[in-house]
């Protein structure tokens, strides 16, 4: 059987001598080829996992293996097959985008790499701005930048922390056509992200965690499948009752209850009305990922 | 294996280089001038009133120690501001998830802060050699101590920036140990003017052997043998090294 692309092997996180845990004994695999979504809300540890994964930080317990590399021991050759596109959006200002480029791809090794770094540029939208300097670029344009660097040794496994925050649509779009042709070329992808629908759209598995923990982890149509199936999504300008009211995502003038079935769909309109609840524009839908998400972490509170 | 780990110590080592190459204006050309402005003013009113090791005129004394003052601080500088920068901008996390080992880091840094620190040193050299020519005894103990002392610097630069969180960290490291040091190491002086208690303090100092040693290079005399200089400078290299390698491979304040 052939290694996992990544291996967490119950990895704890603890800082001040222990008083805060960031991260409780998390364990999960990411198969070869396999793309992968990693969620949970601001603080449930995401960054500090792929951080201990990337080396920026040293697990407390544990180990992470990267295609059977461990990441302390054996880093050299952990690192030489990761590739990882930082969310913080960083630069060095005294390069180009090339030289940028060249300077991250010598570190690995890898010299007289410009028809790669040519295909990155073209694949990014970044062609006409080879010769740039990084300061001169927009926000988006240095985010492309960030990819094409993490990408430029080739790593079979590429790891992408928030790579979407405050990213306008085309680059969305450039974005994942071009990684969606790498996990199909056999890269596995490993993505945190706070747009579930992109997780939803792309990930075939998917962890979330919360305050350090694993607390669902599965193929993403199992979790869609398995829990909340149906969501009621109706406008109202009237206060929810409370029972309702504590379940509801509410945006707006648009409420959204999830049901697990056509019965509870019945007990939902039923206290609905027996609240006196105007509502308009009623439509009864399939749940998306985001409504499993706040299942699951409501759910993890208790 | 070591031919991948080799290029990676060459590119960082490049880019080191061009980082400093792209702006030397600042890198190599303000030095150069500060340089020059003290040879200006000290030699000015000291050219006529002293002179050392009783016959070598104080301008031309002046030039080599200021020449090695100026490699010294620079090599600090170069590997320092270079570190600090990247930790406080971020993008040292470039360098963090690349496969490179501690010992490349070290030659990369060390090796750029040596090759800015010898640029401001020819510079400076070239430019004030119009003033006064102060002789070339020995070519080799001018490039021994020159490279080690730079290297040395380069090496303390290397733990300033891994220690320090901000600018102004850094700022006290230099203002407050790097100046003093290099201001009383007998750059201005022969340490054998001063009184019996500064003389002591001044063999305390490393900075004074860098600065003998180099100087011996030009004049064939000097403050101590340049043998004893060439041994206190070359073990503080392998202390300042080795605290320097140690503290890369722990990963301090860059590894969390």
């Amino acid at each position: 059987m052939p290694n996992a692309a990544i291996s967490f092997q119950n990895v704890s996180k603890t800082y001040r001598g222990g008083a805060v845990r960031a991260l409780d004994g998390v364990s999960f695999d990411i198969e070869p080829g396999e793309f992968f979504g990693l969620l949970g809300p601001n603080g449930a540890g995401k960054t500090t996992l792929i951080s201990i994964l990337a080396g920026l930080a040293r697990a407390s317990g544990g180990r992470v293996l990267v295609q059977g590399h461990d990441v302390v021991e054996d880093y050299a050759e952990a690192r030489k097959t990761l590739g990882i596109v930082p969310q913080e959006l960083v630069f060095d200002p005294f390069f180009t985008v090339r030289e940028a480029l060249r300077i991250q791809s010598g570190y690995f090794g890898v010299r007289n790499n410009d028809a790669w770094i040519d295909e990155l540029l073209e694949n990014l939208g970044l062609a006409d701005k080879a010769n740039a300097n990084m300061r001169q670029l927009s926000g988006g344009m240095k985010r492309r930048v960030l990819v094409a660097q993490a990408l430029v040794h080739r790593p079979p496994v590429i790891v992408l922390d928030e790579p979407t925050a405050g990213v306008d649509v085309e680059l969305r779009q450039t974005l994942w056509q071009f990684i969606a042709r790498l996990n199909r070329e056999g890269h596995a992808v490993l993505l945190t992200t706070h747009y579930l629908e992109e997780a939803e759209a792309l990930c075939s598995r998917i962890a979330m965690l919360k305050l350090g923990r694993v607390v669902a982890l599965d193929r993403t149509s199992q979790l869609l499948a398995g829990k909340a199936s149906t969501v009621l999504r109706f406008k109202t300008d009237a206060m929810l009752p409370a029972e309702l009211a504590s379940r509801a995502r509410v945006t707006g003038r648009i409420a959204q209850i999830t049901a697990h079935d056509a019965a509870e769909v019945e007990t939902l309109l039923g206290t609905l009305r027996a609240a006196q609840v105007p509502i308009e524009d009623l439509e009864i839908g399939r749940a998306d990922l985001e409504d499993v998400f706040l299942e699951i972490m409501q759910g993890a509170k208790q | 294996m070591s031919a991948i780990r080799l290029a990676g110590a060459r590119t960082l080592f490049q880019k080191e280089v061009l980082r400093f190459w792209k702006v030397s204006f600042q890198t190599v050309g303000a030095p150069v001038l500060t340089a020059v402005l003290y040879l200006l003013v000290f030699g000015h009113t000291l050219e006529n009133h002293v002179k050392v090791y009783g016959t070598v005129g104080y301008t031309a004394f002046l030039i080599p120690g200021l020449v090695m003052m100026s490699v010294l601080q620079n090599a600090f500088a170069n590997a320092s501001s270079s570190l600090i920068q990247s930790k406080i901008t971020g993008n040292l996390v470039f360098l963090l998830v690349a496969p490179l080992s501690h010992w490349a880091w070290f030659v990369a840094y060390v090796g750029a802060a040596i090759v800015r620190g010898l640029a401001v040193g020819l510079g400076v050299a070239v430019v004030t050699m119009w003033f006064a020519l102060p002789g070339l005894d020995n070519i080799l103990w001018v490039l021994t101590f020159a490279v080690l002392g730079s290297g040395l610097m380069g090496a303390l630069g290397l733990i300033a920036g891994l220690w320090a969180e901000k600018f102004d960290q850094m700022a006290a490291f230099q203002n407050f140990i790097i100046m003093p040091m290099t201001f009383l190491s007998g750059v201005f002086y022969s340490v054998g003017s001063l009184p019996p208690l500064w003389l002591a303090v001044s063999h305390a100092n490393p900075f004074f052997y860098m600065i003998d040693g180099f100087r011996h290079g030009f004049f064939g005399v000097s403050d101590v043998s340049p043998w004893i200089s060439l041994g206190v400078v070359g073990t503080a290299f392998m202390v300042v090294s080795a605290i320097a390698l140690e503290l890369l491979r722990r990963g301090y304040k860059i590894r969390h």
